[in-house]
């Protein structure tokens, strides 16, 4: 509300006073409600962030870049990367070649709801479950050899557990339910209408998916790609666990882990931190940066 | 999608079924090895173990201290759904309700943790609460498991309280009630089934919550998954089949929570927000 | 690629049926479509307006029956193979294409060399108007335009059957006036067969050459729109048709295809099909147009006014009989509610036969 209209020469004394321009501008009482969420999240969020990263400049010994220089330099902390990239960046595709055709099934069922309930199992149970109930069912006397073996397809146990594998196969096991819900929620998100209009138009099932549901499902895949390969870049528990935490699956978190916990160089840890968050922001924005060339709005044929 | 009825079309859809199945089968087996495993006497070599027995289970009662690690469990994850409860709502109104400048890095902000995994914030934050000493108390576990649940809450929140009428708070104002009564009378009531909600979704996801509550938790204030992370970790030094009774410990307290939370919840919500509210 | 044929003589449904479940969307729907012809698909919400046009695209498989292109079973054929054009109620806009790759997705699909679609596309897009906004996004159009895109992306793989599913539901009432005079335009301009599907018996009786009353999945009947409206073969076509006063009554006489019916005491003389026997319990029914407000008549039926509208030129009213049934007259004086007014009908009464 601004003045109203009126003939007196005091004007401004019927003009808004403080509270309800304040008002006007999406500032009153209820907009302090999200005060103590955001100071909370100044504090232990971006805090710790801005400190980590204050403090990786100031190693224990050496220039202010000596933390990185030594990362860098050290081939046991910068193979980290590559080996990390190694098992996320296949096993993220891997989980979204599976997603996808599934998702385009699954979207026809009646009754979606227990297959989805059965694929949160492994997201709930979390990583050291995971990681626990394979070290016995992978091993070399795990009932998965076993079968194997009964079925004469292999006539030895395939080693599968504190090696690449290991970790490779719990990352599918939590990873692939992740991207699939992702993908399905994007994939039913599409009006039906849209693929039956191309059908009558002549495309036949792969014209269907390559011109009308891929382009609009481009940026889906995206953000599912992003959000599952940010989770597959951070593995932890079953590296450790499932891996051989100091050979080839020495991933990125465990140095800094170890940098942290068991050198407690608090200034490595952080600077270790800084790098891996880097490198996941690197491909994050690189795909996303991709997004751009697709078509992003409704994907329904309608308007409003 | 259309339904054809080719022969490759069959074919297709009966090996991305197999894949399902395949995969679900996998998942069983892997969580009937653990149960299996956890009443099995001796359990080398075979499909099946030698005999059975419940020992395990009070063997890993006492040895890994369960009675202990359980209280502090359900202490931190009752803390913490009650403080993301009240901090998280709280803000997800005003974010719902009021449009104001900055709003869009306030969101940026809520967001940022829920797109970051918690081992790459959760070194940093460690190493703060270590210099101040909250690090390896029950305090301080519970303020790490708060970073990434309080952004969950309001983000699954806000498409839920914007879906309410504000018409209706302004009723009940015209008819006199305070902010207070509006919020204990009108708000409440309405509100709570998209609270209850999200409320399970972060029980759910605290019980399983590793990365943060192994960091910053010392013997005192461990979690059942971080002990179990513990137990596994230095396997060797108990019994496998100790650790796995454990393990289903670990496995029916959580599953309890999710039975009860896929009542109020789809289960794609575990993973995301609300379905109309993708992520963009 | 196999495309059905683009020209032909006939579309025949032959006893075509459609099950959901132990429901019977379809049953044994026996139709036959000429070339040319403008075919409209009338009838109540659910009857089975969209099953048969998606059974006839292909979009759902028959249960039961066969759908004929002159001798070429079309039934067993993939949507994609049929090559009919549809315009669908929603549009079904690509949102990622704009309105020229729209219009031209058919015939990209077809591998139609680049050049021949430009310019069919022009064409396409002179017909329905829309020169200027070739370069848009379907989210940037009016709810019209999207509508003519529609028709134009249908249309210009020059289908030789053309189906339109309540195409004009979403538009504003002017514009849907609008368009559907375009519509007709389009269908004579390109000499195409069209079916379409409606619940708006007024844009059926505009629209086509003949038109097919559909309810619970049954075919009621077939006609043109002169001889629906005219002569209504049951009486939920009549009821369709606008025939809103039907009053119970018990059958006087009945010889030469006319009968007299008693109705509370008043007689009603009009056109019946069926065969009555006198006694017989009968409906007559009677378009408000064609029941007037009289001053006291031997044969009048007495009703109590409820409600009464002024409609420039004339008066319209509500009323009940003793009896109770509901009735809806006009009259060229206003009446009080509340009043007793005397109803007589004297032309385009109907008379069906009653339950008792
Ligand atoms: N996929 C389906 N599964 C089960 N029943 C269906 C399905 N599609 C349609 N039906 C049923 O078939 C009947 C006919 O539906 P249809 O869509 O053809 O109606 P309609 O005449 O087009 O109605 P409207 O004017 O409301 O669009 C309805 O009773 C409907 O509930
Ligand atoms: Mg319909």
């Amino acid at each position: 509300m601004t003045a109203s209209v009126t003939t007196t020469p005091a004007r401004d004394a019927y003009g808004p006073n403080l509270r309800q321009r304040l008002a006007a501008r999406g500032l009153d009482a209820v907009t302090l409600l999200a005060v103590p969420a955001a100071l909370f999240s100044l504090a232990l969020f971006v805090y710790p962030f801005a400190f980590g990263l204050v403090l990786s400049f100031e190693p224990k010994a050496g220039g202010w870049l000596s933390n990185y220089q030594r990362f860098f330099a050290d081939p046991f902390l910068y193979e980290t990367i590559g080996k990390t990239l190694w098992l996320s960046l296949p096993v993220t595709l891997l989980n979204l070649f599976l997603a996808v055709p599934i998702a385009f099934r699954v979207r026809l069922m009646r009754n979606q709801r227990l297959l989805t309930a059965i694929l949160v199992l492994p997201i709930t149970l979390g990583t050291v479950l995971v990681a626990e109930g394979l070290l016995n069912y992978l091993g070399p006397q795990g009932w998965f050899n076993r079968t194997l073996m009964t079925f004469g397809l292999i006539s030895q146990p395939l080693k599968l557990v504190h090696n690449y594998w290991g970790v490779f196969a719990s990352l599918l096991i939590t990873g692939f339910p992740f991207t699939f819900l992702l993908t399905l929620s994007y994939v039913t998100g599409i009006d039906p209408a849209l693929e039956q209009a191309a059908a009558t138009l002549g495309a036949n099932a792969w014209q269907r998916f390559r011109h009308v549901y891929l382009p609009l499902l481009m940026p889906g895949f995206a953000i599912t790609f992003c959000l599952s390969f940010v989770q597959a870049f951070s593995v932890f528990p079953s590296a450790v666990l499932l891996g051989a935490p100091a050979g080839p699956t020495r991933v990125i978190s465990i140095a800094a882990y170890q940098a942290a916990f068991e050198e407690y160089d608090y200034s490595m840890a952080s600077a270790v931190a800084m790098i891996m968050g880097v490198v996941q922001l690197a491909i994050v924005v690189a795909v996303l940066a991709s997004r751009g060339l697709f078509y992003r709005g409704p994907a329904s044929g309608a308007k409003g | 999608m259309i339904r054809d009825t080719t022969l490759g079309a069959k074919l297709w859809a009966t090996a991305v079924w197999a894949f399902v199945i395949f995969f679900v089968l996998n998942l069983f087996a892997m969580i009937g090895t653990v149960v299996t495993s956890s009443f099995a006497t001796r359990w080398l070599g075979t499909w099946l173990p030698a005999g059975w027995t419940t020992r395990w289970y009070y063997s890993a009662w006492s040895e890994f201290q369960l009675g202990d690690v359980l209280l502090v469990t359900f202490q931190v994850v009752g803390l913490v759904v009650l403080i993301s409860g009240v901090l998280g709502v709280t803000a997800a109104y005003a974010l719902a309700r009021r449009d104001f400048p900055g709003k869009r890095l306030l969101m940026l902000l809520f967001l940022l943790p829920l797109l970051i995994p918690p081992i790459t914030f959760g070194i940093p934050l460690a190493t703060v609460l270590y210099q101040t000493g909250l690090a390896g108390t029950f305090w301080g576990v519970v303020a790490a498991n708060l970073v990434p649940t309080v952004p969950f809450v309001i983000l699954v929140m806000i498409p839920f309280i914007e879906q309410i009428d504000p018409k209706l708070e302004a009723a009940a104002r015209v008819f006199g009630a305070n902010t207070f009564k509006l919020f204990i009378h009108v708000l409440l009531p309405l509100l709570l089934p998209g609270i209850l909600a999200a409320l399970l979704l972060v029980l759910v996801r605290t019980i399983a919550m590793f990365e943060l509550t192994f960091l910053v938790a010392g013997p005192t204030s461990q979690t059942l998954v971080v002990a179990l992370y513990y137990a596994v970790f230095a396997a060797g030094v108990r019994a496998v089949q100790s650790i796995d009774a454990m393990a289903v410990v670990y496995m029916v307290t959580t599953l309890i929570w999710l039975v009860v939370a896929l009542r109020f919840v789809n289960p794609a919500q575990i993973v995301t927000r609300a379905k109309q509210q993708p992520a963009h | 690629m196999t495309i059905a044929l683009s020209k032909f003589d006939e579309v025949r449904l032959d006893r075509v049926s459609r099950d959901f479940g132990a429901l019977n969307a379809l049953r044994e729907v026996n139709l036959t479509i000429k070339r040319r012809e403008f075919i409209a698909l009338l009838g109540p919400s659910g009857c089975g307006k969209s099953t048969t046009l998606n059974c006839i695209a292909g979009l759902l498989p028959v249960t039961g029956g066969a759908i004929w292109l002159d001798k070429h079973r079309v039934d067993t054929l993939k949507p994609e193979e049929r090559g009919f054009g549809m315009v669908f109620q929603n549009y079904a806009l690509f949102p990622h294409l704009n309105v020229r790759q729209n219009i031209g997705f058919g015939l990209k699909m077809r591998g139609t060399p680049r050049a021949e679609i430009d310019r069919k596309v022009n064409e396409a897009i002179g017909l329905v108007r829309l020169q200027g906004q070739e370069n848009k996004l379907p989210g940037q159009l009016s709810g019209g335009q999207q509508q003519r895109v529609a028709i134009a992306r249908a249309i210009v793989i020059e289908p030789p059957l053309v189906l339109m599913d309540e195409p004009l539901s979403n538009l504003d009432a002017k514009l849907r006036l609008e368009m559907r005079a375009e519509i007709r335009r389009i269908h004579n301009e390109l000499g195409a067969t069209t079916i379409y599907v409606t619940h708006d018996q007024d844009e059926a009786l505009s629209l086509a050459d003949r038109i097919v009353v559909l309810k619970d999945g049954i075919v009621r009947q077939v006609g043109t729109p002169k001889e629906l409206y005219e002569a209504p073969a049951h009486l939920d076509v009549a009821d369709f048709m606008g025939f809103r006063n039907r009053l119970k009554g018990k059958v006087v006489s009945h010889e030469n295809g006319h009968a007299v019916i008693d109705v509370e005491g008043a007689r009603f003389k009009g056109v019946a099909r069926d065969a009555l026997a006198p006694g017989a319990a009968a409906v007559v029914a009677v378009r408000p147009d064609d029941m007037v407000a009289s001053d006291e008549g031997p044969h009048a039926l007495k009703a109590v006014v409820d409600t009464i509208e002024y409609r420039g030129r004339e008066f319209v009213g509500t009323a009940h009989s003793a009896q109770g049934s509901d009735l809806v007259f006009r009259s060229d004086h206003t009446v009080e509610p509340g009043s007793t007014v005397h109803l007589t009908a004297d032309e385009r009464v109907l008379i069906f036969p009653g339950q008792n």
